[in-house]
């Protein structure tokens, strides 16, 4: 007997289904018990083992060598099962072949890049919150705030034509649930699958896109040759299925976040510098990205346990947002915390290639609200969206005070 | 300077003698062997053992040596390996002294400073390559024809060098990868037949060289007619030194809350500032995913990340805080 078995782990056994209605809408629970339980979980219903933990989500994150994207990040082993559309080149992808396509879009988005940007979209924030307080103080501040901004800054900057762009949400809707089991959320979405993806695959070609968007560049980085033809349309597809629900669910939690604590906002209203560090502590907070799956490539030790090869491991990126042992008051959304190195948008080699155009976004419609809103608070109950991946969001009441 | 390997060491300045700056990106010399004559390979690992930044093949680090000059090497290990990195070094007699510390004094266990990884010369997608090296050139082609095996890609590898003795990883390639590579030493051949290898153009060919300035001319001249990103070479610009590193303390003034900090060598910029209570939001602090970014209202920073590219790091205008230091003895920080 080799000294690794004599050490092995048998780990705790959890029944629970972290893709119930229930747990989907309010997740913490779970996620606390999953963390108490051990650095590994086995999920007996899907048989994966999972990962709650801050230390251990880190290390599964950023050792891309150990634990594969390419098998798929949902529960789907596409090793043996076939993907619900062709795989992304980004996300479910592995080195050598992410090579090119994240080094393209890595330079299209990166900081300096972005930075002609903030200009256009200080003035896209103005415009739309001006409107929305020409409408009265009450309002749902998730439909007017959380998916209007988003949905005018970042189809322009990509350069999508004006028609269908509400397209993408029910697309983004759609794709995060197939990363979960084939539920009754992916069921509910069956219909709409076809249509959908011929009106976003009908985007990523040359011929849709204006001149001088990501999308444009995305082109003219394939007649470089730095990308394949063939890559670019799927290239230009991760963004518009990555780039948009995503955002709208990490400004919700701020909003939500900032509705439910006064001081907070009066902290941000009295230092508007802070914005992209609210941002980031919502995104800590809520994680609006709860879980990605990865595939062990080889078996894999953690802690003890032994993780076959080519089974799944479920991170819950959520409950290391979480971790006591890695965040003081974790529970808490706080401004004066230091949210720097939570994983809500991954870590490694696969971490948000979009964080750069997120947090530019957040900033630009927070430092206008900022400057606009004296205060803001819930008017009713919030409502949660179910979604297999995502902590979304269907309604935000709110009634605001104008300056 | 930017480029790779001891070939480009002609040119760079030797910078004042004292150790390597202790910061983040500090690594130990695990390992150093002759690969070749004239050649020693490195093998860097962290102090602590932790992993390093990711890399793709054609990446180089910055290598800032005790002695006080800096280089720049091509990683020529392997990526799946994130615990070490591996670099090869050419003795120049000509160059600046770099080289000359590597083979004369560098010892395991000493610690070096290093920057990146960043790659000028990436590995695009194709279904063949053409990959033509000139002697210590090969180190950035060793992964990338790795990766081109990876890749299931159509490749041939056109080796050229003095003499077969100096030709480093001849062996193991040959071993390898059989009748892709050709082995040219000039004392047995003469100098590569380039017309003969690039003289017709190939659009499904993507073609790269690294290697002496003469090389990658000729290299441009044979593929004059061959179509517009073709080919692809790791260039070298003599003229341009990288700067002298800096290992002793350097001011930062935070101008907006009017606050200054002293970084000295064991912390990173992003450590003191925050110490001086400046919030700033960092995520990777390897310098690789571009979170850190801060605006740079005086003073020279010493650029360390993976992310800026040339123009952007000549600007002067913004720097990653969790790598990156300072040139000079003052640094003035949007913050």
């Amino acid at each position: 007997m080799t000294e690794a078995m004599e050490r092995a782990v048998v780990p705790p056994v959890s029944d629970a289904d972290p893709f119930a209605h229930d747990v989907l809408m309010d997740p913490e629970p779970l996620h606390e018990a999953l963390r108490e339980a051990g650095s590994v979980v086995y999920l007996s219903r899907y048989d994966v083992h999972a990962l709650a933990r801050y230390e251990q989500v880190h290390a599964a994150l950023v050792d891309w060598q150990h634990f594969e994207s390419g098998s798929g990040v949902g529960l789907a082993n596409f090793r043996h099962e076939k993907p619900w559309r062709p795989p992304s080149l980004l996300l479910e992808a592995d080195p050598p072949r992410h090579d090119a396509p994240r080094r393209v879009l890595r330079e299209i988005l990166a900081p300096p890049a972005l930075r002609r940007l903030r200009t256009a979209w200080t003035a896209v924030a103005e415009e739309l919150v001006e409107q929305v307080l020409a409408g009265g103080a009450e309002f749902d501040a998730f439909a007017a705030l959380a998916e209007a901004f988003p949905l005018r800054a970042f189809p322009d900057a990509v350069g999508l034509g004006p028609d269908g762009r509400e397209n993408l949400l029910p697309y983004g809707n759609m794709a995060f649930n197939a990363f979960g089991p084939r539920n009754d959320l992916v069921a509910a979405d069956a219909h709409r699958v076809a249509e959908l993806s011929v009106w976003v695959n009908a985007q990523c070609t040359r011929e849709a896109l204006s001149e001088d968007g990501f999308g444009a560049q995305i082109w003219a980085a394939a007649d470089r040759g730095d990308l394949t033809h063939e890559q670019a349309p799927l290239v230009l597809r991760s963004l518009l299925t990555a780039g948009v629900d995503t955002t709208v669910h990490g400004l919700a939690a701020c909003l939500y976040a900032f509705a439910t604590h006064p001081e907070e906002w009066q902290r941000l209203r009295e230092r508007p510098e802070l914005a992209r560090a609210a941002f980031d502590e919502a995104v800590r907070w809520q994680s609006p990205v709860q879980t990605f799956f990865r595939t062990a490539t080889t078996e894999v030790t953690i802690d003890g346990t032994v993780i076959p090869a080519d089974t799944k491991i479920l991170m819950f990126l959520g409950a290391a947002n979480r971790d006591p042992e890695r965040w003081s008051d974790p529970d808490r959304f706080d401004l004066t915390r230091d949210p720097s190195g939570h994983v809500g948008f991954g870590m490694g080699l696969h971490q948000c290639i979009g964080q750069h155009v997120a947090r530019l976004e957040a900033e630009a419609l927070l430092t206008v609200l900022a400057r606009r809103v004296e205060r803001i608070e819930l008017t009713g109950t919030p409502h949660r969206h179910p979604n297999n991946t995502l902590r979304s969001w269907a309604s935000l009441p709110v009634r605001v005070q104008p300056v | 300077m930017v480029g790779t390997s001891a070939v480009a060491d002609a040119g760079s300045g030797v910078g004042p003698g004292r150790s390597a700056p202790r910061n983040a990106a500090t690594l130990t010399v695990s390992a150093k062997e002759d690969v070749a004559e004239g050649v020693v390979s490195l093998t860097l690992i962290h102090p602590s053992g932790a992993r390093l930044p990711d890399w793709t093949p054609g990446s180089h680090i910055d290598l800032a040596l005790p002695e006080g000059t800096t280089r720049q090497y091509s990683l020529c290990g392997d990526r799946w390996d994130a615990y070490t990195y591996r670099i090869a070094v050419l003795r120049e007699p000509a160059g600046g002294g770099g080289s000359a510390y590597v083979h004369d004094r560098l010892r395991p266990g000493d610690r070096v400073g290093v920057g990146g990884p960043r790659n000028h010369f990436p590995l695009v997608p194709s279904e063949k390559y053409l990959f033509i090296v000139g002697g210590i050139g090969i180190t950035p082609l060793l992964p990338m024809v790795r990766q081109a095996e990876l890749l299931g890609a159509d490749w041939q590898l056109l080796y050229g060098g003095r003499t077969r003795s100096s030709m480093a990883f001849r062996e193991e390639l040959t071993a390898a990868y059989g009748e892709r590579v050709h082995i040219v030493p000039q004392d047995e051949f003469g100098l590569l037949d380039l017309a003969a290898w690039l003289g017709t153009p190939r659009p499904d060919t993507k073609a790269y060289c690294c290697g002496p300035a003469p090389l990658l001319a000729a290299a441009e001249a044979a593929c004059a007619s061959w179509p517009p990103y073709a080919l692809r070479v790791e260039r070298f610009t003599a003229g341009e030194q990288a700067a002298p590193v800096r290992d002793t303390a350097f001011e930062v003034e935070l101008r907006r809350t009017g606050r200054f900090v002293t970084v000295t060598p064991d912390l990173s910029v992003l450590e003191a500032v925050r110490r001086a209570g400046a919030d700033v939001l960092s995520s990777c602090e390897q310098g690789t995913c571009g979170t850190c970014l801060t605006p740079v209202l005086e003073g020279q920073p010493d650029h360390r990340d993976s992310v800026l590219a040339d123009h952007e790091r000549a600007a002067n205008d913004c720097m990653f805080l969790c790598v990156s230091r300072s040139c000079g003895e003052r640094l003035v920080l949007d913050l």
